[in-house]
């Protein structure tokens, strides 16, 4: 016999919420994500939203939606507010020290709400 | 065939440049085994001071265990080597270990001599030389207030610097009639004596120690031979060192008359297998107590056992250091003994420069050199002794700074070179290996340094490795790459140009100008500063947002655990009792530590992101502003009273300082920008260190530009003296803009002047002569600036939209449950438990 857990995805806020190229932190059922809308300049209107961790494990502080974010060949990485290492938005890996790494979360964007999986 | 096994005693930095050195060209040749009494594998002694201001050991260790093991590098660890046989060719260690060997390498460095003086076999009584014994002295100094160093050599003065950073009175007793007498002059101890009394450290020179006994006000009493004594509570002897040759004379190897292991200049001593490097050797009768020609010698000694045929030939031994914060520093005949050798000197007694060149007959060649004060010209005097360039103006233009743009400027200077010229002495690097790495493609600093390993050392050949490394990429035709970061290729400069002359407004309209892909940590908050600093649009403003690191972006700057410190202005310093009072009901009421900052204002520490708009509407509604402590732009305008209150001043520093404050207030510039105003030449508000200072004469007011604290400090200079208020805001406004136009990116006013070409004499032309012609341009922008001046924490409060970003969630009204606060001296302090926690998630 099988059982399968079907997973939701939960309305976090509306896409507007977030101005583009910044972040902001939700609530997950209990955990802070950081959630960031990307749109870049070449495709004028067409947003990304990518989420990890809000924590910060090297200050140790719920900081991450507040960093900067930064762009080098199309890839995508947050850059912590509070002493800068930098963090891979799809992988969660630290640029500066490769055996570190954050979460991340399965995110999109649907009907202009900004959604995170359900976590099971 | 076995390996050849090679057997080093010590493993200090000469022994284990030798073992990398060895590692390095002949990896799998040999077998290495290093016996190493203290407790540690090698570390950097020539730092070694550097312990106690923040250098743990391991930040000193020049290797590590594993790095020995992946090397195949066998190492015995407090183990000393108690004999040798040099007929059977194998030595014996404190642990009963007998392990033979092909070769036998000597690196037992020496050990600090202390004269037998009755009573130094004491408690807190020390030596200073390896971590154990500055781990021992920190131990005594804990219990102490007054603190000895007998012996006022170099490594004397070291150590007493030490001491004073341990927080005890500090004396240095020397035995010679000064201060480093090896390396100065009479004239140079003398200066190098007061600058150090100035800073508190007492000199007694020809005192000689005769007794230490026990003290009536400190621990103990040294009494002098001529009568006079001193009470102390730790000692420290530094007296000089000798050559560790006791295995070495226990073994009959030939060793010199007052000591030292005799070798050749393949580093062989008397017995053929057996080399001999660093401090405990002796080299035409020589020991060298520094580190390079110890790094010589182990490459000597490498090269002749891999069949190499690099030889030692002695080693130069000029130094320049900072001793208490002095410039000191001794290049070749520093005493004139060359025979019809001509001396020049210059003495500055109001700014504490002394400086003497020693010259042979011809007048030509510059022999030696001292420099107490001012020891900028180091490197290049050091080059023309070396290689015994010939001057093409008189001598006396060395040392008159005026003159010394005639003498030709540095980067002649660097041509002048040989190829052969030694450049990092350290690491032993010539001007010809780095112009070929150079040309391989080492076209920057840091790929230079880890391609030849030159500024790896002390790192104070760095400046004129850069002159070389640019010298070279121009004959190369290469241009500098001044290129912001991967996205934009212009310097800031350049981008700040496009941006006015285009009248960009958005980051995206300039990567579309002129930039590729989407930006990062170095351009977004560059763009940024650059967009305000000329259009000076509201921080907050969407399209803004994303390019600003958090603390322009919330308006506060971000703590360890995440919460925003609060400052509001207080121009002047000066405050009134109703807007103390507020500051302190509305900390109270938010339960905020509470601080005086280093910049006359009060800091509010430890605000959660959603409390900031209430927090800081009380403020903005009782007209207190922002004090953009976040940005990098104006902070504070330090202020002392002044002719209002006090007896001494001359002009109203305080008013002058308010009114520069307002002025200036929020424009946005390359690096942050302090200034203070002091009402008669006391300098009660330590104007001269500030990127612009202005003190009061009696006939108007002397500006000061330039200047800076922090980890770089740097007086600032004088620019224009007794000038009125009008000439004073005008002088402001256009340096002040001209650095916004012209600085790199994260540069303070100090390093900007300090590169632009001409320096302060070029920047007087440009605001005094308008020599560019742009001052009304600079002068118009200015006034926008102040004309556009808004609070940000105004404008954002009376803006609800604005608001929304100032919640810690976006889907939740909560707080931020990590952040905990525990209490120290009865306020808030962020709690170790609460990282405890987050740790744990
Ligand atoms: C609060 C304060 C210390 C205090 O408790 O007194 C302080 C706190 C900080 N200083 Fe400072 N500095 C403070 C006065 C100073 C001073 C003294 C002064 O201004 O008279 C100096 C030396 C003078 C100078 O700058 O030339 C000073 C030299 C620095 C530096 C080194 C700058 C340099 O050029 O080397 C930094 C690092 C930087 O800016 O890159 C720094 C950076 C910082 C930062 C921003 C570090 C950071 O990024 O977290 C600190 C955060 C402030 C906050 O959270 O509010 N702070 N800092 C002082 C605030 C003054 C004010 O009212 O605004
Ligand atoms: C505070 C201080 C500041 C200095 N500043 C400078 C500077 O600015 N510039 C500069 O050029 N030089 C400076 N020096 C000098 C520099 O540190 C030495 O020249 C250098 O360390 C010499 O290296 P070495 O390997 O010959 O000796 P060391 O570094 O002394 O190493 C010798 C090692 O051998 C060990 N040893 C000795 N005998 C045995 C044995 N029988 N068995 C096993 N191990 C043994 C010792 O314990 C020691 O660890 C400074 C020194 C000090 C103490
Ligand atoms: S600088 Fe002069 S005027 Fe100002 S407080 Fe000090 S002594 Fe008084
Ligand atoms: S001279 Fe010391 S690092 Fe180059």
């Amino acid at each position: 016999m099988t059982t399968t857990t079907k997973t939701n995805w939960i309305d976090i806020c509306q896409l507007q919420d977030i101005p583009r190229n910044t972040g902001v932190c939700a609530d997950l059922q209990g955990t802070q994500v950081a959630i960031f809308h990307i749109q870049p300049r070449n495709l004028e209107g067409v947003s990304q939203i990518k989420a990890v961790s809000n924590f910060d494990p090297f200050a140790r502080a719920n900081v991450l939606s507040r960093g900067l974010i930064t762009e080098l060949d199309d890839k995508y990485r947050i850059a912590s507010p509070l002493l800068k290492q930098q963090f891979c938005l799809d992988t969660g890996i630290c640029e500066q020290d490769e055996s570190v790494s954050i979460s991340t979360f399965e995110s999109r964007i649907h009907n202009g709400f900004v959604q995170l999986k359900e976590v099971s | 065939m076995a390996k050849q096994r090679i057997v080093v005693v010590g493993n200090g930095m000469v022994g284990h440049h030798f073992i990398s050195q060895l590692h390095k060209s002949h990896s799998d040749e040999y077998e290495i085994i290093t016996f190493c009494e203290e407790s540690r594998l090698a570390y950097d002694r020539v730092m070694l001071t550097s312990y106690y201001t923040g250098n743990s050991a391991d930040d000193l260790a020049m290797t590590t265990p594993e790095q020995y093991d992946e090397m195949g590098v066998k190492y015995y660890l407090n183990q000393e080597v108690i004999s040798i046989d040099p007929q059977a060719k194998s030595v014996t260690s404190s642990g009963g270990d007998i392990i033979s060997y092909d070769k036998l390498v000597l690196a037992t460095g020496s050990y600090p001599f202390v004269p037998p003086v009755p009573g130094k076999d004491q408690e807190h009584i020390h030596v200073y030389r390896t971590l154990d014994d500055l781990d021992a002295i920190a131990e005594s100094a804990k219990d102490s207030t007054v603190g000895v160093v007998i012996g006022g050599g170099l490594l004397g003065l070291e150590a007493a610097n030490a001491i004073k950073q341990l927080g005890l009175k500090t004396h240095v007793v020397e035995f010679a009639p000064r201060l480093m007498a090896v390396q100065l002059d009479q004239g140079g101890g003398d200066l190098l004596r007061q600058k150090i009394n100035t800073l508190g450290v007492e000199v007694h020179t020809e005192k000689n120690t005769k007794e230490i006994v026990a003290g009536e006000t400190c621990k103990y009493r040294m009494n002098f031979a001529d009568g006079s004594f001193l009470e102390t509570d730790t000692i420290v002897f530094s007296a000089g060192i000798r050559p560790r040759d006791n295995l070495a004379r226990a073994a009959d190897l030939q060793l010199g008359e007052r000591g030292g292991i005799s070798i050749n200049n393949q580093c062989q001593t008397s017995d053929a297998d057996i080399y001999s490097i660093g401090e405990c050797a002796l080299w035409d009768n020589k020991i060298f107590g520094l580190v390079a020609p110890g790094y010589n010698m182990a490459k000597a000694a490498v090269s002749h056992i891999t069949g190499g045929d690099k030889e030692f030939a002695g080693a130069d031994m000029s130094t320049k250091l900072k001793l208490l914060g002095v410039e000191v520093a001794s290049i070749g005949d520093a005493h004139a003994n060359t025979p019809n050798s001509q001396t020049y000197s210059f003495i500055d007694t109001a700014t504490g420069i002394y400086k003497k060149i020693v010259m042979d007959e011809s007048g030509k060649i510059l022999l030696g050199a001292v420099m107490v004060g001012d020891s900028s010209d180091y490197g290049q005097w050091l080059q023309m002794v070396l290689n015994k360039i010939e001057l093409t103006h008189p001598p006396e233009y060395l040392l008159l700074p005026e003159a010394e743009g005639e003498s030709g400027g540095s980067s002649a200077g660097i041509d002048a070179l040989p190829d052969s010229a030694q450049i990092c002495s350290c690491l032993d690097i010539t001007k010809g290996e780095l112009n070929e790495a150079v040309a391989a493609g080492a076209t920057d600093i840091s790929a230079l340094k880890s391609c030849t390993g030159a500024g790896t050392g002390c790192g104070g050949c760095v400046p004129l490795v850069t002159q070389v490394m640019n010298a070279q990429l121009s004959k190369l035709g290469v241009s500098i790459d001044s290129s912001l970061c991967r996205h934009f290729k212009y310097s800031r400069t350049e981008l700040y140009d496009i941006i006015r002359v285009k009248n960009i407004r958005s980051f995206n309209a300039l990567l579309d100008d002129c930039g590729a892909g989407e930006g990062c940590e170095i351009c977004k908050p560059a763009v940024g500063s650059m967009l305000a600093s000329l259009w000076n649009e509201h921080v907050l403003e969407d399209e803004l947002i994303g390019l600003q690191d958090t603390n322009d972006n919330f308006l506060g700057n971000m703590q360890k655990n995440g919460t925003y410190s609060i400052v509001p202005r207080i121009p002047g310093g000066e405050i009134t009792p109703d807007h103390l009072i507020l500051i302190g009901q509305v900390a109270k009421e938010y339960n905020l530590y509470t601080k005086i900052t280093g910049g006359q204002r009060i800091d509010l520490f430890g605000a959660q992101i959603h409390q900031l708009p209430a927090i800081w509407k009380r403020f903005v509604d009782a007209g207190l502003e922002t004090g953009h402590a976040y940005g990098k732009s104006l902070r504070t305008v330090k202020s002392c009273v002044g002719n209002t209150w006090c007896r001494y001043g001359v002009q109203d520093s305080t008013s002058m300082a308010i009114l520069i404050e307002q002025r200036y207030r929020g424009i946005r510039s390359p690096h942050k920008v302090k200034m203070a105003v002091s009402g008669c030449a006391r300098e009660c508000a330590e104007a001269q260190s500030k990127d612009f200072g202005i003190i009061a004469t009696d006939n108007g007011w002397n500006l000061y530009v330039c200047g800076n604290g922090g980890m770089r400090p740097r007086h600032a200079d004088l620019f224009a003296s007794d000038i009125d208020d009008a000439t004073l805001l005008r002088y402001i406004d256009i340096i002040f803009m001209f650095y916004v136009r012209t600085a790199d990116r994260l540069q303070r006013t100090s390093v900007w002047m300090e590169s632009l070409e001409g320096g302060l004499d070029y920047l007087k032309e440009v605001v005094m002569e308008d020599k560019l012609g742009i001052n009304d341009e600079l002068l118009a922008q200015m006034e926008h600036l102040i004309d556009t001046y808004q609070c940000e924490w105004k404008t954002t409060i009376e803006t609800p939209e604005k608001l929304k970003r100032f919640s810690h969630y976006i889907n939740s009204s909560k707080a931020d449950d990590n952040i905990i606060f525990g209490t120290v001296r009865d306020q808030i302090s962020p709690s170790e438990k609460a990282l405890e926690l987050a740790t744990e998630l």
